[in-house]
């Protein structure tokens, strides 16, 4: 038993606050259930806060080298001598960094909905759902195993399951919540073969001795993995492509983040929880539990590069183009993830060429702050007019100061513009990106332009561009349970960026020079201010203007409006593909073939003893006849055929 | 403990039902009796655990035999080991379950509860016999009761399914009765041939005669458990089949022939199960993935469970065709979960059905809203179902999935991945089913009308979760519990002796 043993506390609250509300919640609490979950989180905030503190300035580090430390773990399910899926908890920079995250993150969403969800029938449930969640994600955040990583995993999949399809009688919501898992399932098929290809060859699923079986040229299982390969790729190659397909899917990388903008149909404290700083960084997170085996093979790395910068590009492009509120922040996270994942896939594991993986993890604290507090802004902005449409908005500055004025840090963050929290994460991702890869430099900083437009193309689009709407709905800017977190995570966006994770989460575990340099930044910095003056011009009132440059776009408008088609791409694979290629011939063959030669062997049993049931027809004269018949055939067969 | 307690129970209760009077007497003896199974299962259990932690290392315990026909040796030889603690427990809450869904049985409650008594009596010999004559004749003790539960309590075209029911089980009982027989005069034991089940395993049946009898005893088995092709019974008999007799059907009836393929089949003639591992591999992996296919494509909330099972049946199937321990110790998981979750399946369906008079998914929507309780017994159903961590289908499938990679060999490699691409489609037919008449708005204003679980049917669904919460959470109890099992068969399964 280590010190750290208490940690375990930090996912059994929010699990006992699930088990507590979701049995006995809605009848016997009801009300109250909004309390009881936070205070199991406020707890669990307290004691990741706690760990973090001990962690990173007590004794997590010897040497000055921040160390992994495991104080639990149990077997859970022995497949083999050497083979077992253990329960653990692992301490090390990224995992406590993300414990932190994960449970302020949720702590502010629980606040929130204490006003937001106030009054809904399943309250309780509702938090019941929260609890779970966060229990899924803070296993999953420490876990010893892969197999452990898996598991909570799919716990996650579920929980966004039934916080997206909350508003189960609502068929949109149901169909979202539907395809999320759904297409996640898909990718997580690629993650579980993934493993399973990993640990026939390492003889292991803990992912220490993982990684240190695959990262040592010289071992055994390291030479067993990149010796057998399949259509010319190595098994190393295949293994962590697949598990990052996995993590791509969390992720909403492209090709698979379709269900994405549909999830945007939960409530929305829940999307500021799911879809800005956890879930979706799960796969940025698997990619850096195992950035030591990744770093080694360059194929792979090359993967999570290309989908990374090219989903960021993609997804900034479509978010200029939409005009629900959400599913602009929708995008804006798959492109901010894809920033992540890049990061990723350009940096190196150790030293200073580990720039990307400190870049990558500081994107990720940083944007957990500032997309969180977007979302819960436009929950607000949501409560208030009753409609996720830009077109019903407009105006709204007048009315909600408080939303309207932490909006706008979020926004400022979110495009990095100094001194404010995304300025600092982004400028070192560029400049990982600029010293092994123009290419996606090149990328990186039109997407962080597009990024800035975007952002104040919604922001004014909300706050000014109409004047003098009437929205006075009685319950004004919302009660302070909702105005807090906004306020306490506005304060996160402006100062987070000044929290020395260049020294606290490096890939090997020693503090790395910060590089922030004045000259680099004038680019994007510049290029980000561009951005918002065009949105200023184009947004700040209500005019023609912007309607006339989708129109000289044509197609290309049209097209990103459209997600690229993606939706009815997918549409068509699994409608005409596979249900009426592959299902309904399935069901057609097993009623009318498989099922009809059954049926058939049983017409002939009936048939045969139809014909030879006349034979016992209990005429004596017949039984003369066969008697007679038999003993003339069987003379013929002794006296010719026989003897 | 005296392991014929566990005939005597259901035999007495099922004559104490038939002394019964009137519905109320009749299910209190059933559920009495069903009680005490399950405590006696439970007991089992513990002393089996005791007996192993306490040492014990012989391959059966509790073994009890006596002579029962001497001039063919047939004995009435009993023992178990943990696959067939694993698998009693199973039937034990299946039962219980069962009689608490079937309350409020209308018609012939008195002939109805006796027939499931006399199941159960079937299902715990067959598990416990250690000779194949007494193993083959509680095999057939499980048939018979169930063309009559169909037959006469069932819906629909009862009376074709419950005869092509019967009728294909006899096929495949006719077949196992040809291997067991062919095992039978291939032994010799002091000059005698033999039926006992320990005595055949040590010694070396003929290699001839295991290719030859290998395929009766397997596919009579595995038309049990939903052989492709011989699977088209279980859509047509479940759907038909009153809930309880679902439940057993599909939780305990098709597990016979898991077992039987496994403990007989396989483990009796083992350089035959290496022969045949490739055609086994092949025909449950069609069975998984084509089972999964034809269910995407069901309306009525029967026969996607019912074709659903087709797919999980063909995890056992080819946990046990890739004859590795891991994918074996899957196998008997998966019997166990499989077992549990379907209950509770048609448990779930049985309460919606007596609710609101229909299957069919497009007329029902929006349950949730006023039924709760049974709603979530559906959704917990379907999670488990597709495979979610915290249930015991999880662990099963995993099991199997990484016994199964461990053949190194292209063909099997391609039906691992083929058995785990069919998780997604779960995923796809479950979500259908539950998003539709779970989830979305509610379709018919009577379902306003309607009225929540009653205390019999929660406490059948409570049994059950429990069961599916226990594996899923700390897999390690049942996994503790039949490895010592999978261990012998393993190591018998190695021993390929005659191979050329």
């Amino acid at each position: 038993m280590s010190i750290y043993s208490y940690a375990a506390l930090i996912p059994l609250l929010p699990l006992a606050a699930f088990i507590l509300l979701g049995l006995f919640g809605r009848k016997y609490f009801s009300g109250l259930s909004g309390i009881i979950g936070t205070t199991a989180l406020l707890a669990s905030t307290v004691i990741s806060l706690l760990t973090a503190w001990q962690y990173f300035f007590v004794d997590g580090k010897v040497n000055g080298i921040y160390q992994q430390i495991i104080p639990m773990k149990y077997t859970w399910l022995q497949f083999t001598a050497n083979v077992s899926i253990d329960m653990g908890i692992v301490l090390d920079p990224i995992s406590v960094m993300m414990l932190v995250v994960v449970t302020f993150i949720s702590l502010m969403v629980h606040i929130f909905s204490l006003g937001y969800m106030k009054g809904e029938e399943r309250f309780a449930t509702y938090y019941a759902f929260l609890g779970l969640f966060t229990f899924s994600m803070l296993g999953l955040v420490l876990s010893t195993n892969i197999f452990q990583i898996y598991m909570f995993w799919e716990l996650v999949g579920v929980s966004s399951f039934l916080l997206i399809g909350y508003y189960y009688d609502k068929p949109s919501a149901v169909a979202a919540s539907k395809k999320a898992f759904i297409v996640t399932r898909f990718a997580d098929l690629g993650f579980l073969i993934g493993i399973l290809i990993l640990a026939f060859h390492a003889e292991t699923l803990d992912f220490q001795t993982l990684i240190e079986r695959l990262t040592s040229t010289q071992s055994t299982q390291f030479i067993s993995i990149t010796s057998a390969s399949l259509l010319g790729v190595s098994m190393l190659t295949w293994g962590l492509t697949l598990i990052f397909i996995g993590g791509a899917g969390k992720s909403a990388m492209f090709p698979l983040h379709i269900w994405l903008p549909d999830a945007m149909e939960g409530p929305t404290p829940v999307s500021a929880l799911i879809h800005a700083a956890t879930m979706v960084v799960a796969g940025v997170y698997l990619v850096a539990r195992l950035f030591p085996v990744f770093a080694i093979d360059g194929s792979a790395l090359q993967v999570v590069t290309s989908v990374g910068a090219f989903s960021a590009l993609l997804a900034a492009i479509i978010a200029c183009t939409q005009t629900d509120i959400k599913r602009v922040l929708a995008y804006s996270t798959m492109s901010q993830i894809g920033f992540m994942m890049f990061a990723l896939g350009v940096s190196k594991n150790g030293g200073e060429e580990g720039l990307g993986y400190m870049a990558s993890m500081f994107h990720l604290f940083t944007h957990a702050f500032f997309k969180s507090l977007l979302f819960l802004g436009a929950g607000a902005v949501i409560h208030m007019v009753h409609s996720n449409e830009m077109k019903d908005m407009g105006g709204l500055k007048k009315f909600m100061p408080i939303t309207h004025l932490t909006f706008l840090i979020a926004c400022l963050a979110i495009s990095g513009i100094p001194p404010f929290a995304g300025f600092f994460s982004k400028e070192e991702i560029l400049m990982a990106a600029f010293h092994s890869n123009k290419i996606v430099f090149v990328v990186a900083l039109l997407t962080s332009g597009l990024t800035a437009f975007y952002m104040f193309r919604l922001y004014f689009s909300i706050f000014w561009s109409k004047e003098a709407p009437i929205h006075e709905n009685g319950h004004g800017e919302g009660t302070w349970s909702m105005k807090v977190p906004l306020i306490i995570l506005g304060a996160f966006s402006l100062l987070a960026g000044f929290v020395p994770i260049s020294q606290l989460v490096t890939s090997d575990g020693a503090a790395l020079e910060s590089s922030i340099n004045i000259m680099f930044s004038i680019a994007p910095v510049g290029l980000a201010l561009a951005g918002i003056l065009l949105a200023l011009y184009l947004y700040k009132t209500a005019n023609e203007k912007p309607q006339q440059i989708a129109v000289s776009l044509g197609g290309f408008y049209k097209a990103a409006y459209r997600k690229f088609y993606m939706d009815e791409l997918y549409l068509f694979i699994t409608q005409k593909i596979i249900f009426n290629l592959i299902g309904k011939p399935a069901a057609w063959i097993d009623k009318n073939i498989v099922d009809g030669l059954m049926n058939m062997l049983a017409n002939i049993t009936a048939f045969i003893s139809e014909m030879i049931k006349g034979l016992q027809s209990g005429k004596v004269q017949g039984y003369a006849l066969y008697f007679f018949g038999g003993v003339c055939g069987l003379a013929i067969l002794f006296i010719y055929l026989l003897k | 403990m005296n392991l014929s307690l566990l005939l005597l129970l259901p035999f007495v209760t099922a004559i104490a039902i038939l002394l019964g009077n009137g519905l109320k007497q009749v299910r209190f003896v059933a559920l009495l009796g069903s009680g005490l199974q399950l405590i006696l299962s439970l007991y089992l259990f513990v002393q089996y655990s005791a007996e192993r932690a306490a040492g014990n290392t012989s391959q059966m315990l509790f073994e009890y035999s006596h002579y029962w026909f001497t001039p063919f040796n047939i004995n009435y030889h009993i023992g178990v080991d943990g696959i067939s603690v694993a698998m009693i427990l199973l039937t034990a809450a299946v039962v219980i379950a069962g009689v608490l869904v079937s309350w409020t049985m209308e018609t012939l409650n008195k002939e109805f509860f006796f027939l499931l008594l006399f199941l159960s009596l079937g299902a715990y010999g067959f598990f416990i016999s250690l000779d194949l004559f007494t193993l083959f004749f509680f095999l057939e003790v499980a048939v018979i009761p169930k063309f009559l539960l169909i037959g006469i309590w069932g819906s629909g075209k009862k009376e074709y399914s419950a005869m092509k029911l019967a009728l294909m089980l006899m096929g495949g009982s006719a077949l196992v009765f040809v291997g067991l027989a062919g095992l039978y005069y291939n032994t010799s034991i002091n000059g005698m041939h033999s039926f006992d089940l320990m005595q055949i395993s040590k010694m070396a049946v003929p290699l001839q005669a295991q290719i030859l009898f290998f395929p009766f005893a397997f596919i009579g088995f595995g038309i049990f458990t939903a052989l492709f092709p011989f699977h088209t019974w279980v859509p047509d008999g479940h759907s038909s089949a009153p809930t309880a007799a679902s439940m057993f059907l599909a939780g305990i009836s098709m597990k016979l022939g898991g077992y039987g393929c496994l403990r007989v089949a396989t483990y009796l003639m083992p350089d035959a199960a290496h022969v045949y591992a490739p055609y086994i591999i092949l025909l449950a992996t069609i069975a998984i993935i084509y089972g999964a296919f034809a269910t995407m494509m069901q309306t009525d909330l029967k026969y996607i469970n019912a074709y659903s099972s087709v797919s999980h049946c063909g995890f056992v199937l080819l946990g046990i065709g890739m004859l590795t321990h891991t994918s074996i110790t899957g196998a008997v998981m998966q019997m166990v979960s499989h077992g549990l979750m379907t209950a509770l399946f048609f448990a779930a369906i049985g309460m919606i059905y007596s609710r609101t008079h229909t299957r069919m998914v497009e007329q029902l929507g929006g349950l949730l809203k006023v039924m709760p309780f049974i709603s979530s017994v559906f959704v917990i159903a379907g999670l488990c179902s597709l495979g979610l961590p915290g249930f015991s289908g999880f662990v099963a499938e995993m099991t199997i999935f990484m016994g199964s990679w461990q053949n190194a060999e292209t063909m099997y490699r391609i039906a691992t991945i083929l058995a785990c691409a069919s998780i997604v489609v779960t995923a796809v037919y479950i979500l259908r089913a539950a998003g539709k008449s779970i989830m979305g708005p509610i379709t018919d204003k009577n379902f306003f009308e309607l009225t929540d679980a009653t205390w019999n049917e929660k406490f059948a669904a409570i049994i059950l979760i429990s069961g599916i919460v226990a594996i899923g959470i700390a897999p390690f109890w049942l996994n503790d519990l039949i490895t010592p099992g999978t261990q012998n068969i393993m190591e018998h399964l190695s021993k390929v002796l005659t191979l050329k």
